[in-house]
């Protein structure tokens, strides 16, 4: 599994993907932060900036997850990897943890860059709603990277793996805002429990709330489970 | 080491391998020959664990592939058809990776070391795959299958493409590593197999039609033995004489060469060497005879050759088996 893991994570940085990942997480990040915190008028408030950051993962997840499995295809290396003594639950949880520490380090690296001038310059900071906000990204970098990663299994080509992965990643977090323009109730209901956007608000709150982290663990291992069955599946085709 | 039992693999309506069986002992190159799409590649694929087959059982080393896969597969190195490169890795990189992948034990850089001098990549180990030709990266694709020293080494056409200098090498190669492995290539040259193999597995069409020894073989396909001769002399009455001539089973005029010469091809009668009588005759009627070639015999001969033989025995069979039933 380690091995995977490190030719992943190699991988990366032998192609600018990674540089070009870490470059538009930092520039939009900072940005984002500076916009929606230093420069507007009560600066107390962080989550607007966390809920922000949402909206950017729908183009930079995808950058993550998009070679993944598709590559492996593509180059026929595939073969090699499921002939080689490994089992698929080690190979997909490698490549798995290789997108998510790419995603997660480079979050609490701008995190901390955030904070810093946050922590210097606001007066009234509530430690509870950032430390909220902050696991909730991790949580919901996980069930979007197991997503592309599922993605990332169906196709050979990495440019379909990414509009799809984008696609899907909009779509959950656009559902909360058709919910104003649907009237009925039952539907709305269904929606909103669904929707990632709605279930984020209890974190900004600094409310570790048991069923949002449930939903959105089950996400990533639901998804992680279907890449599983997927290679499982072609096998036995 | 490898047994194959009763194997099946369907896809949909397709049955790509239809029931196959055979066995491998230690220390054996096995040939597996059959033209394209006989099931050669599934069959590999299927005794490798890359696919799972429809019914039917491989094992390795008495370990069941299905039931015990990482087991059977630490006993196992792979070359597919296409070599699995990371093209954007060096041979250094890309070999410490497959160490570890297989959770190799042995001393790395000695292991990786052997390796690299046996598969003669050493001059090449700093270098990145993608810039490397076709047949060092085929040799690349060779290294990754030997590292960890497993006991079973399985080639899909290791030869394809390559030029004919780096197929005598890759065969000398196989031939080496022989000695310490049980060897299984899959192939559709005729010639590869019996150069490298002391067995040969003959499938098409997805079913079994010979497993014996490489001489068994070339003796059944040298029945079939056509020659090109060019011939000094009239068409007409060289070809009468050559259709008249015992031994000859088949022969046909391609047509005129040189000012006054002809080529014929020739098919002699099963287990005769005509190219001697045939010498001796011409040079009676003071025909010169100047040139002559053995024309390699193809997959189709061969398959064909084998069939008619089964074919053969089974009516054989049968005789003795009425005649017992008569009596």
């Amino acid at each position: 599994m380690s091995a995977i893991f490190k030719r992943e994570m190699r991988a990366y940085f032998t192609s600018p993907i990674g540089f070009i990942f870490i470059a538009i997480f930092f520039v939009a990040n900072g940005a984002l932060f500076s916009y929606l915190t230093l420069q507007a008028g009560s600066t107390s408030d962080i989550s607007s900036y966390f809920l922000m950051l949402l909206f950017l993962f729908i183009i930079l997840i995808p950058l993550l997850t998009m070679k993944l499995f598709c590559e492996e295809r593509k180059q026929k290396t595939e073969q090699l990897l499921l002939t080689a003594p490994i089992s698929l639950i080690d190979m997909v949880a490698a490549k798995f943890f290789a997108a998510y520490t790419m995603f997660a380090g480079t979050f609490l690296a701008a995190t901390v860059f955030n904070l810093i001038p946050y922590f210097i310059y606001c007066e009234d900071v509530n430690l509870a709603s950032i430390l909220g906000n902050i696991v909730g990204i991790l949580l919901i970098g996980g069930a979007f990277v197991a997503i592309g990663l599922f993605i990332s299994a169906l196709t050979e080509n990495q440019f379909v793996a990414a509009i799809t992965t984008i696609a899907i990643i909009a779509a959950l977090l656009f559902i909360s805002f058709a919910n104003s323009y649907i009237g009925a109730a039952p539907i709305r209901v269904v929606l909103s429990w669904i929707s990632i956007f709605s279930r984020f608000y209890d974190f900004t709150y600094g409310i570790l709330n048991f069923a949002s982290l449930l939903y959105y663990a089950s996400i990533m291992f639901v998804f992680l489970f279907l890449t599983v069955r997927v290679y499982e599946n072609r096998r036995w085709a | 080491m490898i047994k194959i039992e009763n194997l099946v693999k369907q896809y949909g309506d397709i049955r790509a391998v239809d029931n196959i069986s055979f066995e491998v002992n230690e220390g054996e190159i096995v040939g597996f020959l059959g033209p394209n799409g006989a099931g050669k590649s599934t069959t590999m694929n299927m005794l490798t664990g890359y696919l799972s087959s429809t019914s039917g059982k491989a094992m390795i080393d008495g370990i069941d592939i299905l039931e015990q896969p990482l087991e059977a597969k630490k006993r196992i190195g792979f070359l597919p058809e296409q070599p699995p490169l990371y093209l954007d890795m060096t041979v250094e990189e890309y070999l410490n990776f497959i160490y570890d992948l297989k959770g190799c034990k042995l001393n790395r850089r000695k292991h990786l070391h052997e390796i690299c001098e046996v598969v003669r990549i050493n001059e090449v180990y700093k270098r990145i795959i993608r810039n490397l030709s076709k047949g060092y990266r085929q040799r690349v694709g060779i290294a990754q299958a030997l590292v960890g020293n497993p006991k079973v080494i399985i080639f899909d056409e290791p030869t394809v493409g390559l030029d004919p200098k780096q197929i005598v090498e890759i065969r000398n190669l196989i031939r080496t590593l022989g000695r310490n492995h049980t060897v299984i290539l899959s192939t559709h040259i005729l010639p590869e197999v019996s150069a490298v193999c002391e067995r040969i597995v003959v499938i098409n069409k997805g079913k079994l039609i010979a497993n014996e020894k490489t001489e068994e073989i070339s003796r059944v396909v040298d029945g079939f033995r056509r020659l090109c001769v060019k011939i000094v002399g009239p068409q007409e009455e060289v070809l009468a004489a050559l259709k008249n001539k015992e031994g000859i089973a088949y022969c046909e005029c391609l047509g005129q060469r040189e000012a006054d010469s002809y080529a014929y091809l020739i098919e002699s009668q099963p287990g005769v060497d005509i190219r001697r009588p045939l010498f001796f005759a011409l040079a009676e009627k003071g025909w010169a005879m100047i040139g002559e070639e053995t024309m390699g015999t193809n997959l189709e001969d061969v398959f064909l050759a084998l069939l008619e033989r089964n074919d053969e025995r089974k009516k054989k069979r049968n005789v003795v088996k009425s005649n017992i039933i008569a009596k």
